[in-house]
């Protein structure tokens, strides 16, 4: 019996805590350059169940947060992301992309305005560096300074989360999903998450963390989730995890995103892979990310290729697994355009499973919209 | 008086005459996680000794059991396509996977016994 996990010839970075994962039983596995907790001894389902049923307690301090600051903070963000910086009111959060000249997708990110000149961005491990550099090169004659922040990155996730967050003495009063807040020097705080329930995401500084994830363990709601049940939790929700469901090749009308950017800065322009937004948006997508539930228990995995009734290739598909919550196996891939609603199915060691298109997300979000 | 054997690659082999049982350790069923789905084979296939025989699916990731010997499959563990987290309860137990004819029994000569294979996992 083996395993298949990719080899990983790099070094990998250690997360500031790590010793704490080590003392709850974490198993490791790199991720992103990065040493990740990816299951602890309650194992992948039952990390997954608590955190929709609980609290699951997530180290995702191998994500990046920049602090964008400058009277040009807001023009420097207009010119690097289809995004209007000047209609995000204070303490409020929106999704964006970071697009490339093509509107291929270099990275999702989350920004927080923090004050008349400043934000706060989220960006993910994978693309880190690349992010800083590209928001630094669009940000070029302008009066902006942009600053990755060290620290810990702690999510906190599921309908347990708040009650848990105030009683470990979060000041979380009156946020509301999508807003985000500076309660203290050094700290970043906002009502958000990638597993479709109600949550926090706290950045905040080591010493601070440590007492933190303390106060948070000894509230028998809250349990560590792994890197594994993360994964599970976002595709049931219909997260798309950059990398795999989106990517540089991938465009936003393709991958369903066109939501995230609007029509008026569409309409206006002036950022990185405008024209060809524009473009492909008149063309209409080749083809579209949809959901995908498989007929029966086998799960079907990233890489699977489509087929339609006549057994022709027309898409593939870019993250699968098995849904705890769902309760059956759930993935979600790319389909030719105009096809998605034909017979679909893929083949796994010679077994031909059907793939009925399903709307997303498999489980409903619970965000704490206010 | 049955004998059980153990691979490199984490199978159990409990061998009675010249037939056998075979199943994944509980050390592996341990490193494997939660499994959601079982991929037995047809009863009658012939396998060699490293054959994938079983595909066992953790809500991660894929793995292949390896056939520890020569030999025809005579059943598979019907129960586990309603219940493939019999694996993780009672890995050498209700959670076997298929059952064989040996067909070179000398091939278990170059296996562990449970002695040798607790210090192969440690």
């Amino acid at each position: 019996m083996t395993g298949k996990d990719e080899l990983n010839p790099l070094p990998l970075r250690d997360l500031p805590l790590r010793d704490l994962h080590e003392t709850a039983g974490a198993r490791f596995g790199g991720f992103a350059g990065w040493s990740m907790p990816i299951t602890y001894p309650l194992g992948v389902m039952k990390e997954h169940l608590h955190t929709r049923e609980q609290a699951g307690l997530f180290d995702i301090s191998h994500m990046k947060l920049f602090r964008l600051t400058g009277p040009d903070a807001a023009a420097a963000l207009a010119r690097a992301c289809p995004l209007d910086p000047d209609a995000i009111a204070q303490n409020h959060s929106k999704y964006t992309l970071l697009l490339d000249e093509s509107a291929g997708i270099v990275d999702d990110l989350i920004v927080t305005r923090l004050g008349p000149d400043a934000f706060m961005v989220v960006a993910n491990a994978g693309n880190a560096q690349a992010d800083e550099a590209e928001l630094k090169a669009r940000a070029a004659g302008l009066a902006v300074a942009i600053e990755p922040l060290d620290g810990v990155f702690l999510a906190l996730q599921g309908p347990g989360a708040e009650a848990a967050a105030i009683r470990a003495g979060l000041p979380v009063d009156g946020l509301v999903f999508m807003q985000g807040t500076e309660p203290r020097a050094d700290w970043f705080l906002s009502r958000s998450g990638y597993t479709g329930e109600d949550g926090f995401e706290i950045g905040l500084p080591e010493a601070d963390a440590r007492a933190l994830v303390a106060a948070l363990l000894t509230d028998p709601s809250v349990a560590w989730i792994g890197l594994a049940a993360r994964d599970s939790l976002r595709l049931e929700a219909g997260l798309c995890l950059h990398g795999q469901d989106i990517t540089p090749e991938t465009n936003p009308v393709e991958a369903g995103l066109t939501w995230a950017i609007p029509k008026t800065v569409r309409e206006r322009g002036g950022f990185v892979g405008a024209e060809a937004l524009a473009a492909a948006m008149a063309a209409g997508p080749a083809r579209r990310r949809v959901g995908l539930k498989p007929e029966g228990r086998q799960p079907v995995r990233a890489g699977a290729v489509i087929l339609d009734e006549d057994g022709s290739e027309i898409g593939i598909v870019t993250s699968g697994g098995f849904g705890p919550s769902a309760g059956h196996p759930v993935a979600m891939g790319y389909v030719r355009a105009g096809r998605a609603e034909a017979a679909l199915h893929t083949d796994i060691r010679g077994n031909r499973i059907a793939l009925a298109v399903h709307p997303l997300p498999f489980t409903p979000h619970r965000y704490r919209r206010g | 008086m049955a004998a059980t054997y153990f691979t490199e690659d984490h199978e159990w082999i409990r061998v009675e005459g010249d037939t056998a049982t075979v199943g994944i350790t509980d050390y592996a069923q341990q490193q494997l996680g939660d499994l959601v789905f079982v991929e037995l084979p047809e009863v009658g296939r012939n396998l060699a000794k490293g054959d994938a025989a079983v595909v066992v699916e953790s809500v991660k990731a894929a793995s292949d059991v390896y056939a520890p010997c020569d030999g025809e499959i005579l059943s598979v563990n019907e129960a586990l396509s309603g219940a493939p987290a019999l694996v993780n309860s009672a890995a050498t137990g209700d959670g076997w996977l298929w059952t064989m004819k040996l067909a070179d029994a000398s091939q278990l000569d170059g296996l562990m016994d449970a002695a040798a294979y607790d210090k192969h996992i440690a």
